[in-house]
């Protein structure tokens, strides 16, 4: 009886234990995190310290540590069950995939909104940790996208890099056709990028047409410049081809350069239409955005939904990939960059799988462009020069070329930490040199180098003896 | 007598000005396996690439089921009931094995998808058990039977296979030959087959044609062929 207290009173003693330790690396960990807010106050920036936000992650980290060491540790049969829990919801998790990333970024959000100020990141946080945990690393992607906005919401700065960053993602993506799967090296992406954004500038200038008219023609003629590109250059492999594509870019910036009557030249055009909300404009008048939803009349309105409209747009991109990949002419791509010559004798026309990826690698571009227009309101020669193809190849090549999700982490680093390094000017360049050096040597083939099959099949690989002695063939 | 499945008449081609082939003439009826053995450097697979429209020939024709396709696209001949395991195997190495006989489907206009797999499948049932490996992950004989099947996924009429047994072992070699056999007795598939292991092919073979720097130098069936002395000489003494 006493020998079972005394196990008792050392089980306690030893979760207690265990709950601080973890309640000190918490502090640690959130101190510089969470505990500090660095904002603006009267007359430059401010220090503001948040102990009470602390000290509750802290307690929270404190009660879950202690529960789980005293019930999960110490009790096989409640472990068992729990373990069995988790596997039910995993299994629930994935069959209601959808539902459930939109359950919780329904949840977040509403809480997000009648929280205190302070609160929006924390909850950010734990909805993408859930949902990373049960689906994965994707989802957690999408739904730290999805909650981004409603998170920063007072940031400009934060939510105007975000835009950034989800531009070239979609950039990296629509590339990624091109490179990626059909394997044809393309060092002139960014003339497409250009089509589309003076297209929609020149359409919407010219005939006053709207966003969502111009999108679709945008990614039209960015197309029709991918098979013009395409033409030439389809009997071209390799570095050959990425002189010609090289050389395309440049013609197409010289042309808007030079042709001053259409392009404005060099001095760009000016005071493009903004995006409205089908329709309703993003100003303080009577008819804007505001007034029609009864809002107070902010500017960051505009900003909230140039946000979203890049994250869908780039989610089309990827989703229309995806769908591709599994199409007869997206595998056909895939089997081009492989071997050329076995997928002619399969009697696949390789000049029409090469002008799809083009074209359709090109109209992703387009919109990208015409978005990229429409937020920034001027577009000038100079925003396409080839540094930018460089660094959208640079994207699609370090995150492994084909990976969709590499594609997406290559992005964020590489334009996120193009902002983050602002203030170290000079050595921002050699710093971005060093990180693709080092990935080139550490990760050769991209970060995500593995190639996802587009067919799955359902029985799992079942090695046998039989197998295993056939198998040296 | 029947007409020929594929008949080559006449046909020369080039690397530049360089002659590959000069004059070579080569039927093969329904049914059939029709071998060519030859030297390095003979020409044979360059007739096989001919007959695939790559490069085409300068003169004389190829014709296949009636048709003259001397002078179509290489893919649109490979659209018609002609299927090729290429020589080097050339399947897609990041690819799986299904995604592989996917991609030989490609074309196919009244396969049937599932059908075509479970007989290449039944053919060469270790392509099944390594249906979800990528394709480079395949030992040389397994690349090759899933070359071979691939090619069968759009259900050809006439199989062209380019030195099937290149750097296998003898094991490997028999398997394949054994599974060619199979294929033309039970399906009466037409086979045209370009070999360097003489011994092999023209025991598997029902004529054969011997090519030296471009032409046909002699021809029969394959148990002629193999007792006659030049040929025994010059392409299976040692090399058996």
């Amino acid at each position: 009886m006493s020998a079972a207290r005394t196990e008792n009173a050392s089980v306690l003693s030893h979760a207690l234990k265990d709950a601080l330790l973890a309640s000190i690396v918490a502090f640690g960990l959130f101190i510089l995190l969470l505990g500090f807010l660095i904002g603006d106050a009267r007359g430059g920036m401010g220090l503001t310290q948040r102990p009470a936000l602390l000290a509750s992650v802290i307690g929270i980290v404190f009660v879950g540590r202690f529960l789980i060491s005293l019930l999960y540790y110490n009790a096989p049969a409640l472990r068992a069950a729990l373990t069995r829990a988790w596997t039910a919801i995993l299994d629930l998790a994935t069959q209601y995939k959808t539902a459930l990333v939109l359950l919780v970024v329904a949840i977040a959000i509403g809480w997000i909104f009648f929280a205190p100020a302070q609160w929006p990141l924390v909850v950010m946080l734990v909805a993408t940790l859930l949902v990373g945990i049960s689906l994965g690393f994707s989802a957690a992607f999408l739904v730290f996208a999805i909650l981004f906005p409603v998170a920063f919401y007072d940031n400009p700065y934060y939510l105007g890099i975000a835009i950034i960053v989800l531009t070239y993602v979609m950039l990296g993506w629509g590339l990624n056709i091109v490179v990626g799967l059909a394997g044809l090296l393309d060092l002139g992406y960014v003339a497409f990028y250009a089509v589309g954004a003076y297209s929609y500038a020149i359409i919407a200038q010219m005939y006053g047409w709207s966003f969502w008219a111009c999108l679709p023609l945008a990614g039209l003629f960015a197309a029709f410049f991918g098979i013009l590109l395409g033409f030439p250059v389809l009997r071209l492999r390799g570095d050959y081809l990425a002189i010609v594509t090289l050389a395309f870019g440049e013609i197409v910036r010289i042309v808007l350069l030079n042709w001053v009557s259409f392009t404005n030249g060099p001095n760009g055009i000016g005071s493009i239409p903004r995006a409205s909300f089908f329709g309703i404009p993003f100003n303080a008048e009577e008819n804007g955005f505001a007034a029609t939803f009864g809002l107070e009349f902010d500017p960051t309105h505009r900003t909230v939904f140039l946000f979203y409209l890049i994250l869908a747009l780039a989610l089309i991109t990827n989703w229309v990939t995806l769908r591709l990949r599994k199409l007869p002419v997206g595998r056909a791509w895939e089997a081009l960059r492989e071997d050329e010559i076995a997928v002619r004798s399969l009697g696949i026309n390789p000049t029409n799988t090469k002008l799809t990826a083009f074209a359709i690698g090109a109209m992703f571009g387009g919109f990208a462009g015409a978005f990229f227009a429409t937020r920034q309101g001027f577009i000038s020669p100079d925003s396409f020069t080839f540094p930018e193809s460089a660094l959208i190849l640079a994207i699609v090549v370090l995150g492994g070329m084909g990976s969709q999700i590499g594609v997406a982490i290559a992005a964020t680093v590489m334009t996120a930490s193009f902002e983050l390094f602002r203030e170290f000017e000079q050595f921002r360049l050699v710093i971005f040199g060093f990180a693709m050096v080092g990935i080139m040597v550490w990760r050769p083939r991209g970060l995500i180098s593995t190639r996802e099959p587009t067919a799955y099949l359902k029985e799992r690989k079942t090695i046998s003896v039989e197998h295993v002695a056939e198998g040296r063939g | 007598m029947t007409t020929p499945l594929l008949s080559i008449k006449g046909v020369s081609a080039f690397y530049g000005s360089i002659a590959a082939l000069k004059g070579i003439d080569v039927e093969v009826m329904p049914g059939e396996i029709v071998t060519i053995i030859g030297a390095n450097g003979a020409g044979k697979s360059t007739l096989m690439m001919t007959i695939c429209g790559n490069p085409q020939a300068r003169e004389g024709q190829v014709i296949f089921e009636g048709r003259d396709i001397t002078h179509m696209p290489t893919h649109e001949i490979m659209r018609l009931k002609i299927a090729q395991s290429p020589e080097g195997r050339r399947i897609f190495p990041r690819m799986t094995v299904y995604e592989n006989l996917q991609m030989g489907a490609a074309v196919a206009q009244d396969g049937d998808f599932k059908s075509d797999l479970a007989r290449v499948y039944s053919l060469f049932p270790l392509l099944e058990r390594r249906k979800g490996q990528r394709g480079g992950t395949l030992s040389g004989g397994e690349q090759q039977m899933l070359a071979i099947g691939r090619a069968l996924m759009s259900r050809p009429r006439l199989l062209l296979l380019d030195e099937p047994s290149l750097g296998l072992a003898p094991l490997i070699v028999r398997q394949i030959f054994s599974a060619i056999r199979e294929l033309n007795r039970k399906e009466k598939l037409t086979i045209f087959l370009v070999e360097q292991n003489a011994f092999h092919a023209l025991k598997l073979a029902h004529r054969g044609y011997v090519m030296v720097n471009g032409r046909i130098s002699m021809q029969g069936s394959g148990r002629e062929l193999l007792e006659r002395p030049e040929v025994r000489s010059a392409y299976l003494e040692g090399g058996r």
